[in-house]
């Protein structure tokens, strides 16, 4: 992420530092300091990915029958909680702390050693770095959040926890490292990913076509499935995603200069076109457009968009949200009944397929005149930067769903990951929490 | 003309309804009802605090048929609501003196279908 500070800072309008007194300190890099306009920037964009989690509980929760409703939106929480402690203990020095052979974060920074409130100049040299560690947090809990939509409605609650632990510990902090840590050999590539088109998207749709493949479908499905208990609800939280997002992608400048605005414009133009791109395939197929479809083009481009947004223009991103309307309308329209796996919310067919899309796309349509710290792509004549992403999506796409595999196989040998027959008629919210969500007298 | 009243799992009820069309019974009532069979209820725990034997959520399906389809509608109950586990639900069978089509005044037999 060094490019993108160095271009974040370039853009920032603050005052160059004082001419230095003698020539020996003009050769020396200026110390970092931090700058109060890009901390209040990222701070809020902190607090803006933290509210996705939450949205995202929503959108998934509005999606499921009404008997899992509960379930679903503690298992969001449930992420929030375990995975914030996770990261403070030893996540984030997995993933960022200083490199053991491009591979993996030390334990050096584990329990915030290190972690203090002057900057980190090589991730971020405006702002202090635990807050740094706070915007990446937000990243390392909305990402597992996100597989829950592959395995909703039938798993286990304390497999689930167990599982997430794993997940984030031995395929999230590696990945995050590689793509995204000093040393990691992905960022060593030259590999571009803005906000987490491959760590955070196509890492948790390839785990999540992994749980599907794992888990198995629910009873009854296809035919036998409730429609979405409430689609409000899933408006609601598409709605909290987008508003999140911005914090997402224009936060990932990590400073509140012209490059965080680019990535907000183009964020915001994709979800749009995304949305528009799939009402309208919805409503040449079916013959009418659906909320549900608009809503999750929304998602699909707000996913594509990301590994993107801090080095494409506004026409990128329009090409970009068109094809992150129509390729996972294809997965999740057609594919996923072709191949009849049962991806309880579409977890794969628009994270992993509008990741990758995302992810190939970056290197088609980047452009140095947006960032000069990023790349040109494809179509500004650097066919090489396309060959790097495709690489980069390759290696993600293999370890995210190979690592998946064999961690819900272990875990369900160890203790079971689906809930019992009975349990899954039942319902989620009575047999693993006791409560329901919804009454229906008084 | 019977008035079958049916309470069933609520995951059972596509299954039932596609028996039912099957044996070309189109015409049905369903409601959320919540009830207490043999199987009993969950306990819920809010906050500490526990609500007892709480009520199960069933589905009810009614139904009025001329004699013929009693058994045929029985049948298709039991084929698409049976798990073979506790709390599958039960079938009511009552007479029907009358039926009413709203619509055209037709009644009776003509009624119903």
């Amino acid at each position: 992420m060094l490019i993108l500070l160095s271009a974040g800072t370039a853009f920032c309008d603050t005052a160059a530092p004082a001419p230095s007194p003698t020539p020996a300190a003009a050769v020396a890099a200026p110390a970092p300091k931090v700058d109060t306009g890009d901390t209040s920037w990222v701070l809020i964009s902190a607090a803006l990915v933290m509210l996705m989690t939450p949205g995202l509980a929503f959108f998934y929760g509005g999606l499921v029958r009404r008997k899992n409703m509960l379930s679903v939106l503690m298992q969001c929480l449930m992420i929030l909680c375990l995975i914030s402690l996770q990261w403070v203990l030893f996540g984030y020095s997995l993933s960022f702390g200083p490199d053991h052979r491009s591979l993996i974060g030390g334990l050096d920074w584990s329990f915030l050693r290190n972690v203090g409130l002057t900057p980190n100049a090589d991730y971020a040299p405006t702002i202090p770095h635990q807050l740094f560690m706070m915007f990446q947090m937000m990243f390392a809990v909305i990402t597992p959040a996100l597989i829950i939509g592959a395995f909703a409605e039938r798993m286990r609650f304390s497999a689930f926890c167990i599982f997430i632990l794993l997940w984030a510990t031995i395929v999230y902090d590696p990945v995050a490292h590689w793509v995204w840590g000093v040393g990691g050999f992905i960022r060593n590539w030259g590999a571009l990913d803005f906000a987490g088109g491959t760590v955070v998207h196509i890492n948790a749709g390839m785990t999540a076509l992994a749980a599907a493949l794992v888990l198995g479908r629910r009873q009854g499905y296809p035919d036998g499935i409730s429609p979405p208990h409430n689609l409000p609800f899933a408006v609601l939280g598409a709605s909290l995603l987008w508003f999140g997002w911005f914090g997402f992608n224009a936060g990932s400048a990590l400073g509140a200069g012209g490059l965080a605005v680019s990535a907000f414009t183009v964020t915001h133009i994709a979800a749009a076109t995304a949305g528009l791109a799939w009402g309208l395939l919805d409503w040449l197929k079916h013959k009418k457009p659906t909320t549900l479809g608009v809503i999750t083009g929304m998602v699909a481009g707000l996913v594509a968009i990301t590994p993107a947004s801090g080095f494409v223009d506004p026409m990128g991103a329009i090409w970009i949200g068109i094809g992150a309307g129509v390729i996972p309308w294809f997965a999740v329209t057609y594919f996923k009944n072709l191949l009849g796996y049962d991806d309880t919310l579409d977890a794969f067919g628009v994270h992993g397929v509008g990741g990758i899309w995302g992810a190939i796309a970056t290197g088609i349509w980047a452009t140095k005149t947006v960032n000069p710290a990023g790349n040109d792509g494809l179509l500004y004549g650097n066919p090489a930067l396309l060959w790097i992403q495709i690489k980069a999506v390759a290696v993600t796409v293999v370890y995210s769903f190979v690592v998946g595999i064999v961690l819900l196989k272990a875990v369900d040998i160890v203790m079971k990951l689906r809930i019992s027959e009975h349990e899954e008629r039942v319902g989620l919210d009575l047999t693993q929490h006791r409560e329901a969500a919804y009454t229906i007298i008084d | 003309m019977k008035y079958i009243i049916a309470v069933i799992q609520p995951d059972r009820l596509d299954e039932v309804l596609k028996r039912l069309t099957e044996k070309e019974i189109h015409l049905v009532t369903v409601s959320n009802v919540v009830g207490r069979g043999r199987q009993k209820g969950i306990a819920e725990v809010y906050r500490g605090h526990k609500e007892q034997g709480s009520l199960l959520r069933k589905v009810q399906i009614e139904i009025a048929v001329n004699e013929a389809f009693v058994e045929p509608a029985i049948k298709a109950i039991i084929d698409g609501a049976r798990t073979g586990q506790i709390g599958d639900g039960k079938i009511f069978v009552i007479d029907l003196p009358e039926c009413i089509r709203i619509r055209t005044g037709e009644k009776g037999n003509d009624a119903i279908g």
